[in-house]
């Protein structure tokens, strides 16, 4: 049995739409930038694979998920940083509790 | 006997990364979601492993595994009880979230499945990404070579820092 596009893009496909569906249905803002982990990840599995499999003597959808892993870094450190800011004002990061943009 | 070890190790990371996102998104306990997340990630790497992509797999489990998931626990500790559940979800709010993850899965799947331009690509032979040649790539100035997006990247890395010290330091 020869391992086929698909054998990789349908987990990639399950994680992106768990991801979706976290997103939408959490409602704790951690919780929320978990989803958004999922989804990041399900992304850079999809340039990775169609690299490997349709290109494999380039290394464009390596280095576009390389670039894309440190950019998710970035973000959710930032993230985070807000998160315990709201946390430190408001002592709740339910998101049904921030009604208010500014304190 | 080395296509069994393959497809073996195949499903067991592919049954790893439905069965752990699956658990991560419906979590009640914060902590045990991000852990579900941690070995999701794994999986991921060990995929990058599969691909021969070993730099891509290491960077994935220093960054991931090792960086953000240590700040998620942090964080989550900062902010939670221990054992702490979150509310029992409303059962219009989670058909909202599936029908959703549904409409998503149907259109990539029918997207992936008619497209039939890549059907018959297979795994070719290992295309022997050595570090000397990434490395070439990161820091040459070329047609796709990297050196411009690196130093984008590292700026953004710079800007990150200081914002985020700005932003959860004390008044």
């Amino acid at each position: 049995m020869e391992q086929s596009v698909y054998f990789y893009i349908i987990p990639s496909i399950v994680m992106f739409c768990c991801g979706v569906y976290g997103f939408i249905t959490r409602k704790n803002m951690i919780a929320i930038l978990i989803s958004l982990e999922l989804m990041l990840n399900a992304v850079n599995i999809n340039f990775s694979v169609f690299n490997r499999f349709l290109f494999p003597d380039q290394m464009e959808g390596m280095f576009f998920a390389l670039f894309s892993i440190g950019i998710a870094a970035a973000e959710t450190a930032l993230a985070i940083a807000i998160i315990i800011n709201i946390y430190r004002e408001v002592k709740d990061i339910d998101i049904n509790e921030l009604t208010k943009m500014k304190f | 006997m080395e296509q069994v070890g393959s497809i073996v190790m195949y499903l067991i990371i592919a049954l790893a990364i439905i069965v752990f996102s699956v658990m991560a998104v419906t979590e009640r306990r914060i902590l045990r979601a991000a852990t579900y997340l941690l070995f999701t990630l794994f999986a991921a790497a060990g995929i990058y492993f599969m691909l021969d992509y070993q730099f891509l797999g290491a960077v994935q489990i220093a960054v991931y595994a090792g960086g953000i998931m240590v700040l998620f626990v942090f964080a989550i500790l900062l902010t939670h009880k221990p054992g702490e559940k979150t509310a029992l979800l409303s059962s219009k709010k989670k058909a909202l979230g599936a029908i959703a993850a549904l409409l998503c899965a149907v259109v990539s799947g029918v997207a992936v499945f008619t497209q039939l331009s890549f059907a018959t690509a297979r795994l070719g032979e290992n295309p022997g990404v050595d570090m000397s040649a990434i490395g070439e790539t990161l820091m040459g100035t070329a047609r796709s070579q990297y050196l411009l997006p690196f130093e984008a990247v590292s700026v953004l890395l710079l800007a990150c820092i200081i914002g985020g010290i700005v932003v959860a330091r004390k008044k």
